[in-house]
């Protein structure tokens, strides 16, 4: 078996006195689609903001393999480079796009590194033509075809922030595969969908997860409280509570894990009803 | 009965104004003290207390009318079905480009338009020009700079003793006064990555003032405030405006009579053309995926690293030429002037730069040409007013930012677009946040 898309190690964050992640170890396979639970507060979007380079672990490693071999330590990375070299993209809890662009401008930013690099250096792109249109044209295309599979082709002039709620989460997914990831971390992507666009969004998942940004398919990290977009697509799911890992298996193994139940779903109530009484020196 | 009912309660209105009036004008107005014999005594006014009450009754009730039917229009509006296609203001908006464009390029030739006139352009467009470049820092890139001038005058300095010291000619020294004040914005953008907001606009400020005293302390370098005089006037590619007309002028060249006109619309067309040249590379720097970086940045900074962008680069780029149009637009100063002191460079002409860009409305190319020619040739018109001008001025640009909160052009062009290109209105663009 290949090595893992990412393996994170003993990866630690800490806020002052608050350790928000406690030696965290997991892995997610390649081509698969990995889920991390757990209640509110569980570390979750901290994992998330330490793979991606918003925060700096406090201990820890977080490695990335390519299918060509290529490793990256992304604890160490600069953060431009995670997204531009270990080709990890994200979205957001709270969706963050460019409001006042058009929903066609913000995949073309997504698709800033890949055009620098085609030639817009030249100061031919500056005047509008040479080989650097040829490239600007085909990143017109490639935003095409997440516009077409998002649905949202029929509002590619639009400003983004005047799509509706929903179409919003699809641009911010459509603009993270423009990058072209390897990996595709997303933060509650189905927070606030009604049941169709739920379902939707998990066949966007799934045709992510075949096809990826160049039809070699696409590993997805995903944090969710939604447990019909869980339990329908994840392959492997990783329970965190108080920043530790509790549980890590298949869908099935986890509905039945009693730690999770406990943890994640609540404990029984005559359960809970005893640990009330006993705190009380009943 | 809606009208009634809204009469009826400006009616009432006005009666509560009035009996206010009347509590408050019974003591003040309807009664005044006179010196009589033994003491004061009091005088009853009643007709001056009625006049007083019956002016605030008849204020407050025509000011009710006024808001209902106000309040009555924007109902009716709300009511209406959305107008569909282009708006007729953007109709007149295509035209006012081409416009402006035609009677800038024919200004020196329009009959009438002598000297004074001539002057007054070449000013109105070197603002035009500090208005584009801040347009890039500000307007795209959502980074508030108060220190601009700053740049303004490296790329004077620059000309002056590069011409000084090395003997050059302004056409040499040009690029180079660019590249200087581009360094400069590099300078000053490396210690301002982390700020945003208010703190990137405090040390900016610092900054332009850091400039300014260095200029005017490094006495044996700069002259001090004493400035420097003597700088070589523009030469028209090597030929020189001379009244002697001899073989190598410009006036000999091209067989002319020799008049003081020739270089006056010289810089004229220079600074249009430097002018548009800033213009036209900004309008392609949008199109570039550095120009949608500075957006991306202005829009969303936390999206935009997100997605691979490095902020450092971003930030960067747009400082360093926005400073380089500054630096040009300097350079073109000290040969128009001939002569330049740090007093051309204070915090005063930093603001009123970033006035004509934050009235013009942040990004908009057009707004920002109209808010400097109406700001700059303004300052002219109102000369008249005396020392009531500024007052003038502030009221004026107080009635446009609240008739117009996001400036003369609010709305945003998009850069690409697959169908037809729609304007977006300012409701969704951000201002940035440094």
């Amino acid at each position: 078996m290949s090595a893992p898309i990412l393996a994170v190690e003993a990866l630690s964050m800490r806020f002052g006195g608050l350790v928000a992640v406690d030696r965290l170890s997991f892995e997610a396979a390649r081509g698969e689609i990995t889920a991390i639970i757990g209640p509110n507060g569980a570390g979750k979007t901290t994992v998330f903001n330490c793979l991606t380079g918003f925060y700096r672990p406090t201990g820890g490693s977080i490695t990335v393999t390519h299918p060509d071999g290529a490793r990256f330590r992304l604890e160490r990375l600069p953060q431009h480079r995670i997204a531009r070299d270990a080709r990890i993209a994200r979205t957001f809890q709270n969706i963050r796009l460019f409001g006042g662009m058009t929903v066609l401008e913000n995949l073309m930013v997504a698709q800033h590194n890949r055009l620098m690099r085609e030639g817009a250096r030249l100061p031919l792109a500056l005047l509008g033509f040479g080989p650097y249109m040829r490239r600007e044209a085909e990143a017109i295309d490639r935003a095409r075809f997440w516009l077409d599979r998002t649905g949202l082709a029929a509002r590619a002039d639009d400003a983004a922030a005047s799509l509706p709620y929903g179409a919003q989460r699809r641009l911010e997914i459509a603009r993270a595969m423009c990058t072209e990831p390897q990996l595709l971390c997303l933060d509650e992507p189905a927070a606030g969908l009604n049941p169709r666009e739920s379902e939707e969004l998990n066949a966007l998942l799934r045709f992510i997860q075949g096809h990826g940004a160049d039809g070699n398919g696409c590993s997805i990290l995903l944090i969710e409280h939604d447990m019909s977009v869980v339990m329908a697509i994840s392959d492997h799911i990783i329970v965190l509570d108080y920043g530790r890992k509790i549980a890590d298996g298949a869908p099935a193994a986890i509905r039945e894990d009693p730690k999770v139940i406990a943890a994640y779903l609540g404990v029984e109530e005559e359960e809970a009803l005893a640990v009330d009484a006993a705190l009380h020196g009943e | 009965m809606a009208r009634t009912a809204g009469l009826l309660h400006s009616v009432k209105d006005a009666g509560l104004a009035a009996l206010v009036a009347l509590g408050v004008g019974a003591p003040l107005l309807g009664l005044k003290t006179e010196a009589a014999d033994r003491g004061l005594t009091l005088v009853p006014r009643p007709g001056l207390l009625l006049a007083a009450v019956a002016a605030v009754f008849a204020g407050r009730l025509l000011f009710g009318l006024f808001l209902a039917s106000r309040q009555a229009a924007a109902a009716r509006a709300a009511d209406a079905p959305p107008r569909i296609g282009p708006s007729p203001y953007a109709r007149i908006g295509r035209m006012v480009a081409p416009v402006l464009l035609t009677l800038s390029v024919l200004l020196p030739f329009i009959p009438g338009v002598g000297r004074y006139e001539i002057d007054l352009g070449t000013l109105v467009l070197t603002y035009i020009m500090l208005g584009w470049g801040l347009n890039i820092v500000v307007g795209l890139a959502g980074l508030l700079d108060l220190g601009y001038v700053a740049f303004y005058a490296v790329g004077a300095y620059g000309y002056a003793l590069l011409a000084k010291f090395f003997d050059l000619s302004f056409w040499a020294a040009l690029p180079l006064s660019g590249l200087f004040a581009a360094a400069w914005g590099i300078i000053l953008g490396f210690p301002v990555l982390r700020l945003r907001g208010d703190y990137l606009a405090i040390v900016t400020l610092a900054f332009g003032e850091i400039i300014r005293v260095v200029l005017l302390n490094w006495t044996t370098l700069t002259g001090g405030p004493n400035g420097m005089s003597g700088i070589p006037r523009p030469t028209f590619f090597g030929l020189p405006f001379s009244m002697a007309g001899g073989e190598g002028t410009f006036a000999g060249f091209f067989g002319l009579e020799p008049s003081p006109l020739h270089r006056i619309i010289f810089l004229y067309y220079l600074i249009l053309a430097l002018a548009l040249l800033t213009n036209f590379v900004t309008i392609r720097l949008r199109r570039h995926p550095i120009g949608r970086a500075w957006e991306a940045l202005r829009e969303d900074e936390v999206a935009a690293r997100a997605l691979g962008l490095s902020v450092v680069s971003v930030k960067l780029t747009a400082f360093a030429t926005g400073a380089m149009f500054g630096g040009f637009a300097g350079a073109f100063f000290a040969t128009r002037q001939g002569f330049i002191s740090p007093e051309s460079f204070t915090f005063v002409e930093s603001a009123l730069i970033l006035a004509i860009v934050v009235l013009g409305g942040m990004g908009s190319q057009l707004g920002v040409a109209v808010a400097a020619t109406l700001m700059i040739g303004g300052f002219e018109v109102f000369r008249g007013l005396d020392e009531y001008r500024m007052l003038v001025f502030g009221l004026a640009m107080v009635a446009i930012m609240v008739w117009r909160p996001r400036g003369l052009v609010s709305s945003r062009e998009p850069s690409v677009s697959l169908g037809a290109r729609r304007s977006i209105g300012a409701e969704h663009v951000a201002e940035g946040r440094g």
